[in-house]
């Protein structure tokens, strides 16, 4: 158990988002302690983008609050979340596709830029330098992330694995406190996820603090101090890695007890008809595939 | 090895813009005129071509341009600005009403910004009508004065145009504020606030994520792009001597567009080559001028299908890296891309 420091690096406070009838996210509290991993898992649909979207500022909660070193820090713009060392990475493949690799990188540092707008247009020294920096940074942050042999790879035409590395060197150039990746081993083979899981370990030991969505199980169990569980929205389980995989509540909602969870939807989702069933059933087969991989 | 040839390009592109053309055309000032045109719809164009860069169709430019043209035009005659004066003040006015307008219309994305704008030059050219007491309603402003002398510090840094040659003064007026406006825009493309402007074109959500004020930006490149609209109405509405509300019509926005479509929108001077490309091959077709509306479109329609990237992306048999350079990796904006 990790101990409990007065103040969490992030807490979010009774966050509930509407998307219309649907609650998405539904009355979730949690809190991550500096130098923490912590892993949000739960089946497709259970809103688990949707609090990453709603922590980094890019929705706006309905209600509840999300507090960033003790300070409240809910509904601002995305960039200002950036700013204070909030930087999350897209589920869906996101990077600027026409640029190459390192330059992705590069723009990526703009947080980082001591010289102004102007300064930079008028090439004074500290832009000069301000570049010179990004470069090597860049560089740095790419070698580190296997990617230094592909740095001048025109983005587009990268390997789908090098392009989720790449999204998560976009997200460490913005020098993050608090890194939220979505989903950062989607779609990698099982070398190239032990790889990417030693890197994201590495990122933590250099001071950030890793919040991570994940449908790979047996990554989450390796990679996680914590664990928070969303079914339909509401948090049905927090917890260590071994309290997670004898939890009752997480078992039913990974092998979807068929009965019950019919009840769930018919409670929550009222407004939705007939159509859902399909919907319903592609959930509880990927909640079959899910626990499958559970070690 | 590319700088000597960049510094090469451009010494010869000055060269033949501000020598050999004027001498070429020294006893011709109909013709002069009409490169001076096409120099300040190159202009125009470079602030449709930004908005491009950073993924926004702006088909209200020729309602800026109309802005900056009343704005010099009532300075001068009704303030009695000296033209110089005037050249600023209609910039500013017109980068502070695009801010105005901006912040709101900006949130826009992709198809709806487009709609939206393109209302604009209607809005400016209603609005001109509608202040007959500033604007003198639809007869227009006529008989502005030509630009006096402009002295700093008592030293005459360009003589009074009635004094000199008025084309040739026109030419290299027109001529300088262009160049002023490609230099600019070339800095603004290879500094860093060009690579901003490219992230936001291509992806304005990851461009959030990592720290980057998008809506400033957004109104930033905005502001620029009407400084150049402002700027050259207001030289274009001197050098015609006249404005009305005619001057920039909802078919020049379109045409801006065209200019920057055909030079190419991935090169700094796409809209330079387009605009000149274009004008002065219609200037040599007199005779097709009634058909001009559409063989533009036809132009649109066939550059699309056949040469998306512009003029500048074909490849001459000898690299001329000055032109291909700037723009970095082809710029088709991808605004639908994405957007709920
Ligand atoms: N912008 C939106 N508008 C309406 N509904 C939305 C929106 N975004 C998400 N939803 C809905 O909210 C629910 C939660 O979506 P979310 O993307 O957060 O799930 P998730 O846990 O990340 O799923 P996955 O594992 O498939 O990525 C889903 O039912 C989804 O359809
Ligand atoms: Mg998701």
């Amino acid at each position: 158990m990790t101990p409990m420091n007065p103040t969490p690096l992030m807490e979010v406070r009774n966050l509930t988002k509407r998307f219309g009838g649907l609650v998405a996210v539904n009355d979730v509290s949690f809190a991550v302690q500096e130098g923490e991993i912590l892993s949000v898992i739960g089946p497709n649909g259970a809103g688990k983008s949707t609090l990453f979207k709603l922590a980094s500022s890019f929705l706006t909660p309905t209600s509840g609050r999300v507090f960033f070193r003790g300070e409240d820090v809910t509904s601002q713009s995305p960039h200002i979340a950036a700013r204070k060392g909030i930087v999350r990475t897209f589920q869906e493949t996101t990077i600027f596709r026409n640029m190459t690799a390192l330059d992705n990188v590069v723009v990526a540092h703009h947080l980082r830029s001591r010289a102004s707008l102007p300064g930079f247009f008028f090439g004074t020294k500290t832009a000069g330098e301000d570049e010179k920096r990004f470069r090597e940074s860049a560089s740095e942050i790419l070698n580190y992330l296997g990617l230094g042999d592909v740095r001048d790879m025109i983005a587009s035409t990268l390997p789908h694995g090098h392009l989720r590395a790449l999204g998560i060197a976009i997200g460490m150039a913005a020098d993050p406190k608090l890194l939220l990746l979505d989903e950062p081993f989607a779609g990698m083979n099982s070398e190239e996820t032990t790889q990417a899981i030693r890197m994201v370990r590495g990122i933590r030991d250099r001071g950030v603090t890793i919040i991570l969505v994940e449908h790979d199980m047996s990554a989450v169990m390796t990679i996680s101090d914590r664990i928070v569980v969303l079914n339909f929205g509401k948090k049905i389980a927090e917890g260590t890695p071994a309290g997670i995989q004898n939890d009752e509540l997480v078992i039913e909602a990974y092998l979807g007890r068929e009965d019950e969870n019919e009840e769930d939807v018919n409670e929550e989702n009222v407004n939705e008809e007939n159509g859902d069933e399909e919907t319903q059933e592609s959930n509880a087969s990927s909640r079959k595939a899910g626990i499958e991989n559970v070690p | 090895m590319t700088k000597v040839k960049t510094a090469l390009g451009a010494s010869l592109f000055l060269l033949v813009y501000l020598v050999l053309i004027p001498w070429l055309f020294r006893e011709q000032p109909y013709r002069l005129g009409v490169l001076t045109t096409a120099s300040v719809l190159s202009l125009i164009s470079a602030g449709v071509w930004l908005m491009f860069y950073i993924g926004r169709i702006n088909m209200g430019q020729g309602g800026f341009a109309l802005v900056g043209g009343y704005s010099a035009a009532i300075l001068v005659s009704k303030l009695g600005l000296s033209f110089w004066a005037a050249l600023i003040g209609a910039g500013f006015i017109t980068v502070v009403i695009s801010v105005l307008v901006g912040l709101p219309l900006l949130r826009l994305k992709g198809v709806y910004f487009s709609m939206i704008t393109l209302s604009l030059t209607e809005t400016a050219r209603l609005t001109a009508q509608s202040f007959p007491s500033l604007t003198n309603g639809t007869k227009g402003i006529l008989n502005l004065p030509l630009p006096g002398a402009l002295k700093i510090a008592g030293f005459t840094l360009i003589p009074d145009f009635a004094s000199i040659d008025k084309h040739f003064a026109f030419y290299f007026l027109g001529a300088f504020l262009t160049i002023l406006g490609f230099a600019s825009l070339y800095r603004i493309v290879n500094s860093r606030l060009g690579w901003l402007f490219r992230s936001l074109q291509q992806n304005e959500d990851l461009a959030s994520s990592f720290g980057v004020d998008v809506p400033r930006l957004r109104v930033i490149a905005l502001a620029i792009c009407a400084a150049f609209a402002g700027t050259g109405g207001a030289f274009f509405v001197t050098m015609q001597q006249s404005v009305y509300p005619a001057t920039f019509t909802f078919q020049d926005s379109t045409y801006f567009l065209l200019y920057c479509f055909l030079g190419g929108l991935g090169s700094v001077w796409g809209a330079f080559v387009g605009a000149f490309v274009l004008f002065l091959s219609f200037e040599m077709l007199q005779g097709l001028n009634q058909f001009q509306p559409l063989i533009y479109s036809l132009i649109m329609i066939g550059m699309m299908l056949w040469l998306p990237n512009g003029l500048l992306s074909i490849k001459l048999p000898f690299s001329f890296n000055f032109f291909s350079k700037a723009g970095g990796p082809a710029c088709k904006p991808e605004e639908e891309a994405g957007q709920p």
